[in-house]
């Protein structure tokens, strides 16, 4: 929208399991001295003790839109929100939505994407998971809701840490990386984290989607590959980090180096949402195209996608062009097919 | 002055902007209502502004918040606030608080009834209170978008998800239901009381004939529509939304069925608000570039008010006798003009 970027309020999604420790991180954002001002939509009033005029219950309403798709969904009660947040703007500075533990965060994410004066207003700057170190493993098999919110987190706030032992700890990590391998992970006990590290993150920020490298790669891998690459053998092992390939989510990244044909791709990215979006929980890519000297960002959320010209491509960069998608029983084959045909022979 | 559309030079549009009297609220406003001959300003928290004849400005503490919705009969202007609480207002200044959620919930829309009972609605929970002081509850299946009363008999449709629900709060009749995917938002209905309109969180207007609940769906905006208004006889919707004011035509049996809507004043920016003069074919509409014109509906002939320029129109209205326009941008720049 006409609005710059910077001038629109940041919202934060906060998600998690039951008892993951949501509500400990929401008190302490709101009672730490940061001297910043936060709104608040909860689920439940109550939860929280801070008194704070601008804390909101919310009915998590999500309706479907009038497309028959059963993944576009918005949630209403949050445009009316923010909608009349607005109306008290400059008495905050952020605002944070906190979902129920059994809430899929992708009809937040999509308000954002479907909504204009909620994207004239305020922008989506990350989705948060908090997840139990001790029961996480746990709820990944029994509760699809967990692994949602585990696979469209940005942050992850590996919470309770000192309820585990070590190898539990790797073994949770491990679970959670073959599902959702981007995400920043923070190890902590009473959710202290670093506040910086779960708020203005700009994870949909295009102009900031310049790392989508795995990031548990930099972190404890020796040597760089490309995960998706693996075969299927489950749980074997790398330079000591355990991977696992979780049976119905995962990612898929996918590279070029000879510059995209874009009269090719871009039909074939939109056909690709409007067939497979359902399966795909999150899409983020940087492009070089062919005789095109800027940088293409996109990113989406199961059937929607944003998508621009960002900047000029520096001249030491390397023009590659990088794509992730998370999702659930994605069609690999049918991707790598289609991308491969992206890249002019 | 007098209103005149015809203009010398046929190239250039009739301009009145130096006859507006402008005013400065001095803070955001949502929206502008006329008591009488008054106009009332309605700030986005806490205030609204009385602008009395020799154009002093009285400010009038109403919430302690946001306000977040708020509709006039004329006499007087009912405001929900954020704090829970429904308020009304009448000419002379004096504020009356009329309802209170019992939770603090927000107060996101009401309504105004002919004879003086007012509707509103916390998350799914519509109450109207009748003008003998008698309090009523209905619950709807989802959060309520929007109120409004029929013209006739006392009857609210409570707009939600899916649909509108008709309902007689004096009778024990169950609620008729009107079904339509989607959120609905706005409700209107026609002066005649044979249609039925919504705003939709689409950018779609959606219609039932209320006699067979046969549908009508408008759509086509680039936007959603955020403003509507029936003209002085009824027969005419005129809607926000688009780069032209949107007149759907309900004169016959069928509404807008079949037919195409007139397009009228066409302009580089969107339609934000619309009003329709309450006795002659005028109307007039404010748009996102801060313009204001007033149109005459039959030809679109069209007359300038405010140049572009200024914050989006946030809302007008025409006083009780159509002698007076006012106007406000969201910013707090208003104006009136008496026509
Ligand atoms: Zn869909």
């Amino acid at each position: 929208m006409s609005e710059p970027t910077h001038s629109k309020i940041p919202v934060t999604v906060l998600t998690g399991y039951l008892g993951a420790g949501k509500t400990t991180l929401l008190n302490r954002i709101l009672s730490e001295n940061h001297g910043k001002k936060y709104a608040v939509i909860v689920n439940e009033f109550g939860e929280i003790g801070i008194d704070n005029d601008l804390i909101i219950g919310a009915d998590e309403e999500v309706f479907e839109m009038n497309n028959g798709c059963v993944c576009c969904t918005v949630r209403g009660d949050l445009v009316r929100i923010l909608d009349g947040l607005m109306k008290r703007k400059g008495k905050f500075d952020a605002i944070i939505v906190e979902t129920t533990g059994l809430a899929d965060p992708a009809p937040v994410a999509q308000t954002f994407f479907v909504d204009e004066d909620v994207q004239a207003n305020a922008r989506l700057d990350a989705v948060v998971t908090v997840a139990d170190a001790k029961w996480l493993a746990d709820r990944l098999k029994d509760a699809p809701e967990a692994k949602n919110q585990i696979a469209f987190a940005d942050v992850i706030v590996l919470n309770k840490i000192d309820l585990v032992s070590k190898a539990e700890l790797a073994e949770v990590e491990a679970r959670i990386r073959a599902i959702n391998p981007y995400a920043k992970l923070h190890r902590t006990e009473r959710c202290a984290v670093a506040l910086s590290d779960v708020l203005e993150r700009g994870a949909f920020d295009l102009d900031r989607i310049l790392e989508i490298e795995p990031e548990f790669l930099h972190a404890d891998d020796g040597h760089d590959h490309d995960h998706a690459h693996h075969g299927h053998d489950h749980d074997h092992s790398h330079g000591g980090l355990k991977h696992y390939h979780d049976e119905d989510m995962q990612s898929l990244s996918l590279r070029s180096d000879v510059p995209l044909d874009p009269t090719v791709f871009m039909p074939w990215l939109q056909d690709l949402v409007a067939k497979e979006g359902q399966k795909i929980l999150r899409s983020k890519g940087i492009l070089s195209f062919r005789d095109d000297d800027d940088r293409y960002v996109f990113q989406g959320v199961h059937m929607m996608l944003e998508g621009d010209h960002q900047r000029k491509w520096k001249d030491d960069e390397k023009r590659e062009s990088r794509l992730v998608f998370i999702g659930r029983d994605l069609p690999e084959d049918l991707i790598r097919g289609g991308f491969a045909r992206c890249i002019p022979q | 002055m007098t209103m005149s559309f015809e203009s010398q030079d046929t190239a250039s549009i009739v301009s009145v902007t130096d006859h507006v009297v402008p005013i400065a609220i001095g803070a955001p406003v949502m929206a502008v209502h006329f008591l009488g001959e008054t106009p009332v300003f309605i700030g986005n928290e806490e205030t609204a502004t009385v602008v009395q004849p020799d154009a002093t400005a009285n400010k009038v503490d109403l919430h302690a918040g946001a306000m977040l919705c708020t509709v006039s009969d004329g006499k007087r202007v009912i405001t929900g606030g954020d704090d829970g609480k429904v308020v009304a207002l009448n000419a002379k200044g004096e504020t009356t608080t009329i309802g209170r959620d019992a939770k603090h919930r927000w107060i996101d829309s009401v309504a105004v009834h002919p004879d003086g009972a007012i509707a509103w609605s916390a998350g799914k929970t519509a109450h109207v209170l009748s003008a003998k002081g008698e309090m009523k509850t209905f619950d709807a299946p989802s959060t309520v978008g929007g109120l409004a009363f029929a013209p006739k008999g006392l009857r609210l449709a409570i707009a939600h998800y899916n649909g509108v629900t008709l309902w007689f709060p004096n009778m024990a009749a169950a609620p008729e239901r009107l079904e339509w995917q989607g959120s609905h938002l706005g409700v209107t209905f026609s002066p005649d009381n044979k249609f039925l309109v919504t705003t939709m969180h689409e950018t779609a207007l959606h219609g039932w004939r209320l006699a067979d609940h046969r549908h009508m769906r408008m759509t086509g905006y680039p936007s959603r529509v955020r403003s509507m208004a029936w003209n002085a006889g009824g027969k005419h919707l005129a809607t926000s939304g688009a780069d032209t004011v949107i007149i759907w035509p309900f004169a016959s049996k069928d509404g807008p069925m079949g037919k195409e809507p007139a397009m009228l004043a066409p302009l580089k920016a969107r339609v934000s608000a619309v009003a329709c003069h309450p006795r002659q074919d005028i109307l007039a509409a404010g748009y996102t570039d801060g313009t204001v014109l007033m149109v005459r509906m039959h030809d679109g002939a069209e007359i300038l008010v405010r140049r572009n320029g200024g914050a989006q129109v946030a809302s007008l209205a025409w006083s009780a006798s159509g002698r007076l326009l006012a106007f406000a941008a969201h910013d707090g720049e208003a104006g009136l003009l008496t026509v």
